[in-house]
Parts: structure tokens; sequence; C-alpha cells
């Protein structure tokens, strides 16, 4: 049962043969018998779950359900949930019960999702290894040396480990998509703009987009139908409508024109990641596609942008954890200094600290119009790239990740080095692109992933594409082994 | 050594927007209100909320520049200011950086001794106010209250070019004067709605290069605002005159002790680390919403006066103390259509002397004014027909403060009506006269100042109700 | 260009961070500088005319209507804070 798709299982609650109890007490189960190793969820929402369990069954039993009723999903713990502990991650954070919803939380409500529990992820979603967190890293699933990535790694492993159907993520620089890589599930981030940023706890704001990981990419097309649309309490939420996004899963990709970028397949990336993508270009021939070489030249210089934009805006979004109004204060404050320096060096982490010094430096006087403004400018030739590139393709792919799931504690000495793991993804956000990772092989029992970019607005492409390639591929449909003894 | 030293002011005006709801949430902002029950997630910026634009406060923003012919931005960007402190709960302000909605404009006032002055305005742009730390002490801590965090305020900054403490003055009412006109606030400096930091620097006279300045802050009253640049300028050439040097600070005016003192120097004072908010979008301002505006702008408080004087006839000081606000003038306008072809000096003298008076000593405001325009009208008018004199007129305003009778009621009740009728008049002169032999001998052998005293005598005798114009002339008959 | 010591002691006040008491103050330093190393590269790339950008979409803000929607939550706010009483968020002594 929990190794099914959310659309098997929408498709057995609609039959009656099973109940949404039932299905949120098999994922609690999983979940208190595989979490302690797998360290996917901070905070588990159990009695809460089954409680909704028991409306949403009811409401199927009035024909009263929406799309999604029943269905156990859960949220990263960036994501405000009324009543419910949001920690983002980090110390800061830990006695944080939000008084309110996120956006994204509500509209879930309103699908008829259940909430299993807030997943754990990189303090406040800084990190490409889930090695910030404040409660531990995230084990990947399919090797618990390794890491599951980050930021979203909880919920990439939670539906890697079937302790989850869905999951929500978020992605500012590749976290949805890195961790969707690294633990063999399908990862969606929508167009800047498509989903409501309001009640997720900001990181870089410019960046920040909320996303879906599933088990396939039909599941992220029914989670996404959930989340997009325009919000009035977010001001960059654009009023586009929103298609129906199951209903051109199954277009042809005859004559799609899909892009490969020469930038993509340079020094750094592992030859057996490569021939990974070499292999999926060939399934997308077989479907009809037409590929055609193209280049981003400024995709080398994302890395050091993002590292500019993104820590400036975090510099400032995260001053507002000053210990007075809510989150940590240390203890014992001497004055007003003392409460906010030690509030804050005691409450963030040591990656959280790196970044809003580089952040305050960037944005400080003397060095605004160097870096700051300058990597504004860069950030419209790198979307100048892509949308050179758009005039002459329908879709990008390349990989998503230059290598498999590192160890854990390998880079987290080396700053920089974590940094370059999101290579092939930042640049993505920087530009403000819709684009998915879906499960592409394994290099020696470690997942790798497939990355498709989209133009704006073009995630039902995105999800056609990857729906097709699944159909004749069963990589998204391999599960780690070591979950699955039965449960007695 | 003599140095002629020229002053220099600039002014920044804080003055807080008539909005119902903040700039960047939907929490209300009435004045007064118990501590931080105005403050909602957004305003005490709670993790995750985020800023949506006050299309009021904006439009606000615009009237205002419209008024001053300023150029309405077609893109203006919101930048976030960074600092802490307890009051500022993001840990930055929501203002405008390098693209304010209005840019340039300028505003023509009246000095004191009928001269003019033109001062442009550099820019005006929207920001968030912040809340209030309350000083008092609980066991060693502040409270803080974050209901007016987040209140839509317009920052107006002019150029360097008020020369004295009194231009200043001049152009801060100018600026008060209008935003009321305008309707986007009410102004109130005891409740903080209209602020002013004023940036003071003293150079020699001829010297084009600025002086050090100093920016002066918390200056509440247009009293003080005199008051505290005074202060700073002798302060400053009692420096320079001891070859000292200015520094560049930021200094607190103390009403109490009548002197600003410098405040605690903070390090990093000017290292704001503007961006541009990355929660906001720019701000379109389309020219088919500009003109939208502009066709809610109401009559200027030059304009009016302008138009008063001339229209009219009125000088330029009544002019302007009409228009002081709209209110007076809708008064005084009202007053003058009711009187029924009354003269307009007349209504503006009993606007502005026995009203205004009256609802000063009172502390009452136009708008509570017991005397409507309209009975204040058909006194005018019952002064102009003759039907009363001037001081029976003043009588009856005294009556009319405290009664709800009408004009004619109260001359009817009261037998108030002039004596127009010329026996009657006469028989009293006779009565006089010949009450008075010594002073008609007097007068009639050459003392002319002793006319006053015979009108003084008649118009007693007939209880100030005789026609003055009337007793002049007969008096001048009997007494030839 | 690298940071020096001073730099980072300004920047983490600015931040309000400690630096001076946390026994890795030179590993700060270096990985800072690390970082700032790998986003120098930006620094030599050529954008004369390119217009800087804050998003990557290009839409206008949306107005709201000045209308009332937040009701009193105090309460529910004040039981986030650290401290709190008489309806107020308290702080050690604000000096002017």
């Amino acid at each position: 049962m929990h190794t099914k798709t959310i659309a098997q299982l929408l498709d057995l609650l609609n039959k009656r043969e099973c109940s949404s109890v039932e299905l949120t007490q098999i994922f609690l189960d999983r979940i208190k018998r595989y979490d302690k190793s797998l360290n996917c969820f901070i905070t588990l929402t159990e009695e809460m779950a089954l409680a909704a369990a028991a409306v949403e069954d009811q409401k199927r039993a009035k024909g009263q359900h929406q799309f999604l009723s029943g269905i156990p999903i859960a949220h990263k713990d960036i994501f405000c949930t009324q009543g419910v502990k949001t920690s983002c991650g980090s110390k800061m954070l830990d006695n944080f019960i939000s008084p309110y919803d996120a956006t994204v939380v509500k509209n879930f409500k309103e699908a008829g999702t259940i909430l299993l529990g807030k997943t754990n992820m990189d303090e406040f979603a800084m990190g490409s290894s889930n090695e910030t967190s404040y409660y531990g890293p995230v084990r990947n699933p399919w090797d618990l040396k390794a890491v599951a990535g980050g930021s979203s790694g909880g919920s990439a492993a939670a539906v890697a480990a079937s302790l989850s159907p869905g999951s929500t993520g978020t992605d500012t620089g590749g976290s949805i998509r890195q961790p969707a890589a690294l633990c063999n599930v399908t990862g969606l981030k929508p167009t800047y703009g498509r989903v409501s940023r309001y009640g997720m706890v900001a990181f870089a704001s410019s960046l920040d987009q909320g996303g879906p990981l599933a088990k396939t990419a039909e599941d992220c097309a029914l989670m996404l139908q959930a989340m997009a649309g325009v919000d009035l309490k977010d001001s960059t939420s654009l009023d586009k409508p929103v298609p129906n996004y199951c209903a051109t899963l199954n277009a042809s990709l005859e004559g799609v024109r899909i892009g490969i970028p020469k930038e993509f397949f340079q020094a750094g990336l592992h030859p057996e990641v490569e021939a990974s993508v070499q292999e999926a270009i060939k399934v997308l021939e077989k479907l009809g596609a037409k590929i055609k070489p193209i280049s981003l030249p400024n995709t080398g210089l994302a890395v050091p942008t993002y590292y500019v934009i993104a820590p400036a805006e975090a510099s400032s979004n995260l001053s507002r954890f000053d210990g007075v109004r809510f989150g940590y204060r240390c203890h014992e404050p001497k004055n007003l200094d003392d409460l906010y320096k030690r509030s804050r060096t005691e409450g963030f982490g040591a990656e959280v600290k790196r970044r809003i010094l580089i952040g305050t430096y960037v944005l400080s006087a003397g060095y605004f119009d160097a870096y700051y403004i300058q990597a504004q400018k860069v950030r419209k030739l790198i979307t100048n790239d892509f949308q050179e590139a758009f005039r002459e393709v329908d879709i990008i792919l390349g990989p998503t990740t230059p290598t498999p799931a590192f160890n854990l504690g390998e880079k987290s000495n080396d700053p920089v080095s974590m940094y370059l793991c999101d290579i092939y993804t930042i640049n993505v956000n920087l530009a403000g692109l819709p684009a998915l990772s879906m499960p592409g092989g394994f290099v020696n029992n470690r997942p790798t992933g497939l990355q498709l970019i989209g133009n704006y607005f073009e995630e039902a492409k995105l999800l056609n594409v990857a729906h097709q390639f699944q159909q004749i591929t069963d990589w998204h449909a391999k599960t780690p082994t070591i979950f699955e003894e039965s449960l007695s | 050594m003599s140095i002629e030293w020229e002053t220099v002011i600039g002014l920044e005006i804080h003055v807080q927007l008539m909005t119902k709801t903040k700039l960047f949430s939907g929490a209300a902002t009435e004045y007064g209100a118990a501590p931080n029950v105005q403050a909602c997630g957004i305003d005490i910026g709670l993790p995750g909320v985020l800023p949506v634009l006050n299309e009021a406060a904006l439009t606000m923003a615009i009237k205002f520049g419209l008024s001053i012919g300023a150029n309405i931005a077609h893109k203006s960007v919101f930048a976030r200011k960074n600092y802490f402190y307890p009051d500022l709960p993001k840990g930055y302000q929501i203002s405008q950086f390098e693209h304010p909605i209005v840019q340039g404009g300028s505003i023509l006032f009246d000095l004191e001794g009928g001269a003019r002055k033109h001062v442009n305005i550099t820019r005006a742009h929207l920001e968030e106010d912040a809340g209030k730390s309350l000083h008092e002490d609980f066991d060693g801590f502040s409270g803080i209250d974050l209901n007016r965090a987040g209140i839509p305020l317009i920052e107006i900054v002019s150029e360097p070019e008020l020369r004295s403490a009194k231009e200043a003055v001049a152009y801060l009412k100018a600026i008060h004067t209008l935003v009321r006109y305008l309707e986007i606030s009410d102004g109130n400096m005891q409740e903080g709605s209209f602020r002013c930091d004023a940036n003071v620097s003293i150079r020699p006279k001829g010297e084009a290069k600025l002086g050090t300045r100093a920016e002066i802050k918390n200056v509440n009253s247009f009293r003080f605002v005199e008051k505290a640049i005074n202060y700073e300028i002798n302060r400053q050439i009692d420096i320079l005159e001891n070859n000292g040097t200015i520094t560049q600070e930021t200094r607190l005016y103390d009403a109490n002790k009548d002197e600003t003192r410098s405040m605690r120097t903070k390090e990093e004072a000017n290292d704001y680390r503007y961006f541009p908010d990355p929660d906001l979008l720019p701000v379109i301002v389309e020219k088919e919403f500009i003109e939208r505006v502009r066709t809610t702008l109401p009559e200027l408080p030059r304009e009016k006066a302008e138009r008063f004087a001339k229209d009219y006839a009125l000088s330029v000081y009544d002019a302007n103390v009409l228009t002081s606000t709209r209110e007076l003038a809708d008064f005084f306008e009202a007053t003058l259509k009711a009187s029924n072809g009354s003269e307009a000096k007349l209504c503006a003298n009993w606007v502005m002397g026995e009203l205004l008076g009256a609802l000063n000593k009172t502390s009452l405001d136009i708008s509570n004014s017991p005397i409507s325009a309209e009975r204040l009208a058909k006194l005018v008018e019952r002064m102009s027909d003759k039907t009363i004199s001037g001081k029976i007129a003043k009588s009856i305003f005294d009556k009319l403060w405290t009664s709800t009778d009408s004009v004619d009621e109260i001359i009817e009740k009261d037998g108030l009506k002039q004596v127009t009728d010329n026996s009657a008049i006469e028989a009293i002169i006779d009565k006089v006269i010949a009450e008075n032999p010594t002073q008609t001998q007097d007068y009639k052998s050459g003392k002319d100042k002793l006319f006053g005293f015979f009108v003084g005598q008649v118009m007693k005798a007939s209880q100030g109700k005789a026609n003055p114009d009337l007793v002049n002339e007969l008096l001048k008959q009997k007494l030839s | 260009m690298p940071i020096s010591q001073e730099t980072i002691k300004y920047i983490a006040h600015l931040a309000r961070l400690n630096i001076e008491n946390t026994r890795d103050g030179d590993s700060i330093q270096a990985d800072l500088n690390r970082i700032v190393a790998m986003v120098d590269q930006i620094t030599a790339t050529n954008t004369k005319g390119v217009d800087p950008i804050a998003h990557s979409l290009e839409a206008a803000e949306r107005l709201r209507t000045d209308v009332v929607t937040e009701t009193d939550q105090r309460d529910s706010l004040l039981a986030l804070a650290p401290k709190a009483e008489a309806g107020l968020f308290l702080v050690p002594i604000v000096l002017e």
C-alpha cells in the first residue's frame, strides 16, 4: 500500500477499498518505525492527522470530498502551520508555534489532504545536504551514510522511503530538485510567482518558490494543482490562469524540441551521471522529441551571482529574528545589544551566520555596487541566456546535480564546494523558470537525477515530458529495500 | 573679526496619511488604541508574512505630488532600510530610496511682512512608520507597542533653501495647511501625525559650499521648530567663531531646557544597506490613474487665497487667515453667500474677529462653532441693512453663542432694532443738548473734540439703538 | 578582495552577531574569504549597458483596497513573545 502513488491511492479511496484513516495510520506507523534512522520528520502531527482523516472519510461518504481528500502528505517545516511548531530547522524557531497557516498549507487543507507532520530541512533552507539542520541531518534512504540533499532533504527522503506519499518543499537554488535527485523522487520547482510564498519562512524572497515532491510526475501534477494560483497576500504571486496539469500529461512528445546545454557537461560532472543523461536523451528521442545542442554561456556565473543575491536578501529577511517578539531569546540579556547579539549568535547555526555575514557585507557601504548591483546585472545576463535558448527549444534537459549523493560530513567543512553542488539548479532560480528533477538511474546504488527546465509557466509541459518518460522507464518506481520489511 | 553668517535649512517632514489601514497590512490605524491591538502578524514581522501595498496610501502620495506640481514617477520602487531597533519589528523599514513616487515640485508661501518665498521640494516618498518604545520601567525593561508600526507616512524632503527659523516655520505651516486641504493627513502634531526633522548648517555669507549640518530630530510644534533651529544656529556660530568645527550628527531638541543635544552616535548610522524589497514589485502608475487622482484635487490654499483677495477685495493678510484651513475658508464663503449681498470685508471681519476670537477662547474648532455660518450671515445682513449697529451686533453675537434663537428673534425680543426715525433721534439730541449747556457752549466756541462726547451721550440715551450715521448728521445740524 | 578582521567585526555588528566570543573567529574569516573569492568572479564580467534586475518577472505591484481585514490578535501574538507584560513586548531598557 505504502509504495503506491497518490494517483493510485486516490483510486483506492474512490473505490472505497481503503479509508483515509487506514492510509494515514499506515504512514504514521512507517514513520514511527523507520524515521529513527532517517530523521525525516521534525514534528509528527499524529492526532490531528487521524482526526482530519476521519473527517475526510465522512465527507467522502457524503460525496462532499475534494480532489485530494484523504491523501496524507508532509510539509517542509518552512511552511507555517497553525497550532503546529514551525521550526525552519533552526534553534531560533524551536519554540515557535505558528499562529497562522501558510497559503500553501491552507490550499492543501482545502483540497482535503491530511498532514502527517513537518519535515526536516537545512536551517532556514540554507544548505545542500540537510546537515545544517538544528535537528540533525536527514539520512539518504538509499544509503544511510549518504546525505539526502537539501534543503528539502526530509521531504525528499520521506517520499523515497514511502513515509509519505508526497510532500512539499521549497527551492531557492535547487532545494527541491537536488534532494529529489539524490533520493530518487520527482520534484518540481514552479515558475517564480506560480505558488504563493505567504507563510513560507523567507530565505531569499526573489528566488524562493514552493513546490511538490512525489514518486511520479503525475503525483506532482496533482499536488501542484492544489498549490498553484494567485494569492492576494503575496504581491509576487502572479494572476495567471492555472491549467489542469493532469489533462496534458499524456500529450505526445512528437516534435517537442529538447535543448542540451553544453555548459552542463563540462568538468566536474560525474561520467556515470553524464551517461544517465545520454541514456535519457535516447529515451526521449524514441518518444519523438527532437534533440538540439544549445548554449547557456553564463552558466558558470550562476553560483557566484547567487551567493551575492541570496545572502543579501537573507541577511535582511533574518533580521526579524531578534529575540523580541517570538523565537529564541538568550538567557538574561545584559542590555539591548546583548539581547540581539546573543539571541542571534546562539539561535542561528554556523551556515546561517556565514550567509548573514556575506549578505551584510555585499550590501554594506562601499561594496553594494561592486557586488549587489553587479550581481543583478549578471542575473539579467543569465535570464537572457535562457530566453535565447527558448527561441529554439521547448524544454532544456541536463543533469540535476554533478554527482550522486556524497557522504555525510564529506563537504561540511568546505562551504564553497558545497555551494558548487547546485551548479545546474541555481541559474534556474535566478531566471525564475520552472524546472523538474526526475529519477534517471543509479551510480553505485545511489540515485541520479535528470533535470528538465521549461519556459515561464510551462509547468504542464515539464510534467508532460516527465510523465511520458516515466511511462517507458522504471527508475522512479525503484524503492530502497531496507524499508520494505513488512509491518505486523 | 565679524563674519556675516548665512543659515541654510532643509526640512524633512513626516506626514502620517489618513488611511484606514496600514501601508502593507489590513490592520487598523486609529489613534489611541490599547497597545498592540492594532498590530497584526504582518506588522510584528512574523516569519513568512508578506506586505501588499495599500492603494489609498499610494493615491494620497500622488495627490500630494500633484498639489506641488511634482513629477509622479511612472515606476517607483520600495526599498528596505536595514537597522536594528526594538520598535522596528522586521529589522528593516520599508521605504523608498532611489525611486520615490513624488519627484521634484515646489511650494510658494507668504512670509511675515508681505514677502513671498518659493521652496523647491526634492522628493516625497512613501514609507512605513515605526512602533513606539515606552520608556516606563518594567523592572529594567522597556515596553514595545507596535500599533503605529506600518502606518503609512510620506516623507517630504525640501531643498536646503530656507534661510531662517522663521522661514522654516512658514514653510512647515504651508505644508501643514496643504496636507490638511488635501485631506491626506489630520496634521495632528501632538499625536505625531505631522513631524519634522531639520537639517541646519551655517556658512559665511557669499560662500557657495554648504557647511557641515546637524540634523535636529523630535520637534513636535511650530514654536519648538523655531526655537530649536535658532538655538542650533547660535550654537554653530559660537563654535565656528571660536575656531571649532561642527560635527555632522543627529541632535535632539529638549523643549524643557530649550537646547539641542547630541544623540549618542550610532557607529553604523549611515550604513542602512538599502536594497529593493524583493517582497514587493515595482509600483507602476499609469497616466490615467494620475489623471483620476487629479480630478479629486480640491482648490489649493494658495489658489484659494489669491481668489479671495481678488474676488472679495480682501487684503493678502485677510485672505491668508481665511484660507488657513479649508473649513474656515468654507465657513467664510458660506457666511458671505447667505448674507444677502453684504460686503465681503464685513463678513471677513466678523469671521476673523468675533468668531475666531470666541472659538479660540473656548478652544473650539470652526467645525464645532456654536454659531453656524447662516446665523452669522444673518447678523452681518442686519448690520448691512442697518437694522442694527455694530455695537448691538456684538451683544447679539454673545447671545447667539449660548442660545438657539435666531438673530431676528433676539432683535425682536430685546427690542434692539436700530432707530432710524429722524424725529425720534432729534428728540433725543434736543434733550442731550438741553442737559449739557456748558459742553454745548464750549463746542460752539471751537472745541471740536467735544463732538464725540455728544455722539456718545446720544447713543447712550438711545441704548445704542440710534443709527450712528443719522446721529452724526443730525447732531451736526443741531449744533451748528 | 579579502575581508579584513576589522571589516568582519564591523559587518558582524551590523548584523548583530557575535564573532569575537567564538573560538572559530579565524575559521569565519577563512570561510568568508573563500566565499568572497568565489563571488569575485562576477566582478570581472562585462555588464556594460545591462539593466540590473531585482526579480525575474516583469510585473507590477498589485494594490490592496483600504479595508480593515485584521482584527485584534494581541493575545495570541503576545503569547509567542519571550517576555511580555501589560500588552507590551518587553526588551531591556531602550536608551535614547
